[in-house]
């Protein structure tokens, strides 16, 4: 104990600054990157990036009610966000949260649709728990295949992601589609089973306090709580958590299940909150985008919210940038693309620099 | 003749919170064998580590040969010709023995065709005849036990050349036969012109093979003499700065009810074969049963399927504590009713990113004392920690580091520290006191007499007959698979046993 009890405060303190900066500066950084190569292929496009770049901010950030937009996009990245943070603290690789939130959207409508009138305080809580559900079920399809099989995660949640789409897709051009209506949609939900709004004229709406509490939740689940504890555990060295009597099966699924659910929840979120009714390409991509937002915080719940408004505010301005720069929507999607695939290369380095200094 | 090849000068490491090396001076002679003894933490690793590139020390020179260098990476050490073999295996469990030892040897555009990989094979085999390691270059590393992945580690280093070979507690895991065959084989190198820094916790290991020691203590170099010239008691008490007792008083058992009772337990290898064929016994409440055996004869497997961690697995009859157990329930029984201290800490007994305190809970995580209403209780959790801290006296600045920053033995001392706390009716013990020094060893072992004396039965496989003789009661030796005998604890039986172990089932009739 005594050599211990000296403290080189020099030292700890510029390893702290270290920590730091790679842990909160090197994705900003990424992002950087990311936005400057986008540059260079905005130019090489004949548009003037300063210009596309400034409407995407203002398009975010100019003022209260632009910035609400950013929140709403932000709200199902939070949710399917730090749902993936427990499967990555568990150790799998989840790539299903798309899938899982098309799933949660479809069992909300459904519910919302066809329960019998019930009043809205009982409908709308039962809408958002079968979203849950009907994400947490399909999530746990993967873990069951993975626990019992031994089939890998990062496949099978894939292909379950296109399975999801093309049934969502299926039901509303046939079984769900609106009485009478010729589009692939289906009708819109009664009020009762809609997420009011906390700042009208604003669509932002109780589902955006939802994701704060439920990534509040989830952390202090991971962090706090013996059930996390054991996810962790399990995630980081399966043998020595099941040498110490932890069930590795038994948490595997249940961080399936509640990765699944959260993204659910955020499915059923955004139809009751936003959209107010299913159609095929219910979302732009929320599920894969989310990866990159858990990543891009280590998978810290608390800190997806960050992420998550980053990511939406990122979207929400790349839209502006369409509109009001009159960027081709490819070319946006390049650029969104180019964000996310940095951020997510540098997660994996620093997973692989991590396991190098063990 | 006697030019250092090796001097190291005011050598200063410091990681957060704790001086690991405060400003070591250390010389090293050409063909010598020197020997580096210190408590655990003192530092040894972290000097040796600088020594082999891992770390960057905060100041301090090194010579090699007289000129200054620096040493970047463990690439830099091996073509500087510096050989070291970690505390803890760096094998890649998924690749074979050959695989591994060329790992990174060769341009990542080299086809490894039949040929070449032949070479290989060829060249690693003549070594192994050559210093009788007794090692097969086909064999996947996942299969081998600890023993014979030291023996790979050892002779990875020789397979690339080395003019210099840091060994960092080789023997922890050997038997006295294989460890004496080790410093023979030593001795041999050095009279072939090798340079070899040991280091060691065991003290007649030290006066048998070193011509120099170096003592260690709190990253401060206590004093530096030649073997001849000391003796066990003068270095224990240079190490730990007091004296230590040597001989452990241990009262006469009295053993009471089976705690568990097996017969005829097989276990088959992941490629089928029998590695555990037939066993049978009893442990009592109250007394110590020890296994002893040279490493590789089954005890790993013995042991994990007594934890109910392999599944091919099968018995005519298993007790825990009274009640039978079927093959089924056997891992939960076997959590219930048994605490087990693992051979590989840090495979099977800890989680290495998890804190101290994290990894104290391990077993235990969910049970009132540490968790109320599903969320773990920090502050209980914390000053429980701090009290098996200061009870085991573990080096740690705090309780909330990493696990992975402190030293082997003290690692060691936290799942000891974990598994003695459970106060099972039965406790498996494999390997106990691998890595730890000699004060923390008297403090380990009086622990688990105190456990038997409180009424736990238990199993103690290890392959240091000091310890088995040291601890058990009665002593099964183990031999392929077999239980070949059983013999009372009696230092006059040291050498039958010896035998016993290396196959002779009537050691009596010649
Ligand atoms: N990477 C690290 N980060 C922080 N502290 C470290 C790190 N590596 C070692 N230490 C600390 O440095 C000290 C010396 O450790 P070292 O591993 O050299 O001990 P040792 O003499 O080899 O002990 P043992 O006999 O137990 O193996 C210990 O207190 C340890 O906790
Ligand atoms: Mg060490």
């Amino acid at each position: 104990m005594r050599a211990v009890t000296e403290i080189s405060n020099n030292h700890e303190f510029s390893m702290r600054i270290r920590k730091v900066l790679q842990g909160t500066l090197m994705p900003f950084i990424a992002i950087l990157i990311a936005l400057a190569i986008g540059a260079v292929i905005l130019i090489a496009a004949n548009f003037n990036p300063l210009q596309a770049y400034q409407a995407m901010y203002l398009g975010a950030f100019a003022d209260f009610s632009s910035f609400t937009e950013v929140l709403l996009d932000a709200t199902p990245l939070i949710c399917i966000g730090v749902g993936l943070a427990v499967a990555f603290r568990c150790g799998i690789w989840n790539i299903g949260g798309e899938g899982q939130f098309y799933a949660g959207a479809v069992t909300g409508t459904a519910i919302a649709l066809y329960a019998p009138a019930l009043p809205g305080w009982i409908l709308l809580p039962l809408v958002l728990v079968g979203g849950a559900a009907g994400g947490a079920l399909w999530a746990m399809l993967a873990g069951y295949l993975k626990t019992r099989f031994g089939a890998n995660e990062v496949v099978t949640t894939v292909m379950l992601n296109y399975v999801a789409i093309i049934a969502t897709s299926y039901l509303v051009s046939g079984p769900m589609i609106e009485p009478r209506g010729t589009y692939p949609q289906t009708a819109q939900i009664p009020d009762g089973a809609r997420l009011p709004l906390i700042m009208p004229p604003t669509r932002l709406n109780l589902g955006f306090i939802i994701a704060l509490l439920l990534a509040v939740g989830l952390y202090l689940l991971i962090f706090k709580s013996s059930t996390g504890y054991a996810i962790r555990a399990v995630g980081i060295n399966p043998e020595a958590a099941h040498y110490a009597g932890i069930q590795v099966k038994k948490n595997i699924l249940l961080a399936m299940a509640i990765s699944g659910g959260a993204a659910g929840l955020g499915g059923a979120m955004q139809i009751a909150g936003v959209t107010y009714r299913l159609f095929q390409q219910i979302s732009p991509g929320f599920g894969f985008t989310a990866i990159a937002v858990s990543l891009l915080v280590n998978n810290n719940p608390l800190g997806i919210i960050l992420a998550g408004i980053l990511f939406g505010g990122l979207s929400t301005g790349a839209r502006l940038m369409q509109m009001n720069a009159g960027v081709p929507a490819v070319l946006v999607n390049v650029i969104q693309g180019l964000v996310i695939l940095s951020v997510v290369a540098f997660g994996a380095y620093r997973i692989l620099t991590m396991e190098r200094e063990e | 003749m006697n030019s250092p090849i090796l001097r190291m000068e005011n050598i200063v490491k410091t990681f957060p919170g704790v001086v690991a090396n405060r400003g070591v001076n250390l010389e090293i002679r050409r063909g010598e064998i020197h020997a580096l003894l210190g408590e655990n933490g003192a530092g040894k690793t972290v000097l040796m580590s600088i020594l082999y590139g891992l770390y960057v020390p905060d100041s301090g020179t090194i010579y090699l040969n007289g000129q200054p260098i620096t040493i970047k990476s463990p690439k830099d050490a091996i073509a500087k010709r510096i050989g070291m073999v970690h505390q803890h295996f760096m094998l890649e469990p998924t690749l074979t023995v050959a695989e591994n030892i060329i790992l990174g040897q060769f341009p990542s555009w080299t086809i490894l065709n039949k040929q070449r990989i032949g070479e290989v094979h060829e060249k690693i085999r003549s070594l192994s005849n050559q210093f009788g390691l007794g090692v097969d270059p086909a064999a996947r590393v996942s299969r081998l036990s600890v023993g014979e992945q030291q023996r790979v580690e050892i002779l990875k280093v020789l397979y690339h050349g080395a003019d210099l070979l840091i060994l960092d507690e080789p023997t922890a895991v050997l038997t006295p036969q294989e460890a004496s065959r080790l410093l023979e084989f030593l001795r041999d190198l050095a009279k072939k012109g090798l340079t070899t820094i040991f280091i060691t916790h065991k003290l007649d290991e030290v006066m048998q093979v070193s011509d120099r020691v170096t003592v260690l203590r709190d990253g401060q170099v206590i004093g530096t003499c030649e073997t001849r010239e000391t003796n066990p008691r003068a270095l224990a008490k240079m190490m730990v700065g007091r004296e230590v007792l040597m001989d452990l008083h241990r009262k006469l058992a009295s053993p009471g009810e089976p705690v568990l009772a097996i017969s005829n337990l097989r276990v088959r290898d992941a490629r089928g074969l029998p590695v555990v064929k037939g066993v049978s016994f009893t442990v009592r409440a109250g007394e110590i049963v020890g296994v002893a055996g040279v490493s590789g004869n089954g005890q790993s497997e013995l042991a994990l399927a007594i934890a109910g961690l392999i599944d091919d697995v099968a018995f005519d009859r298993f007790q825990l504590e009274g009640k039978d157990v079927t093959r089924r329930d056997l891992r939960a029984a076997s959590h219930r009713h048994s605490a087990h201290i693992p051979e590989d800490r840090q495979k099977m007994g800890m989680v290495l990113p998890f804190s101290v305190s994290e990894n104290f809970i391990l077993e235990e995580y969910s049970s009132p004392r540490f968790a109320r209403h599903g969320f773990l209780r920090g502050q209980a959790i914390r000053s429980y920690s701090q009290n098996q801290v200061k009870k085991f006296d573990i080096k740690v600045s705090d309780v909330s580091e990493e696990i992975a920053n402190l030293s082997g033995g003290n690692q060691q001392k936290v799942v000891v520290a974990r598994e003695l706390d459970r106060h099972p009716g039965f406790l498996l013990v494999n390997q106990p006191t691998r890595g730890i020094d000699i004060g923390a060893t008297e403090f380990v072992h009086q622990q688990i007499l105190a456990q038997r004396d409180g009424g736990t039965g238990i199993l103690l496989i290890s392959t240091d007959l000091e310890e088995i003789f040291a601890l058990s009661d009665r002593i099964l030796v183990i031999f392929e698979g077999e239980i070949i005998g059983e013999l009372p604890s009696d230092r006059s039986q040291v050498e039958k046993v010896g035998l016993m172990m290396a196959g002779k089932r009537d050691p009596d009739r010649e």
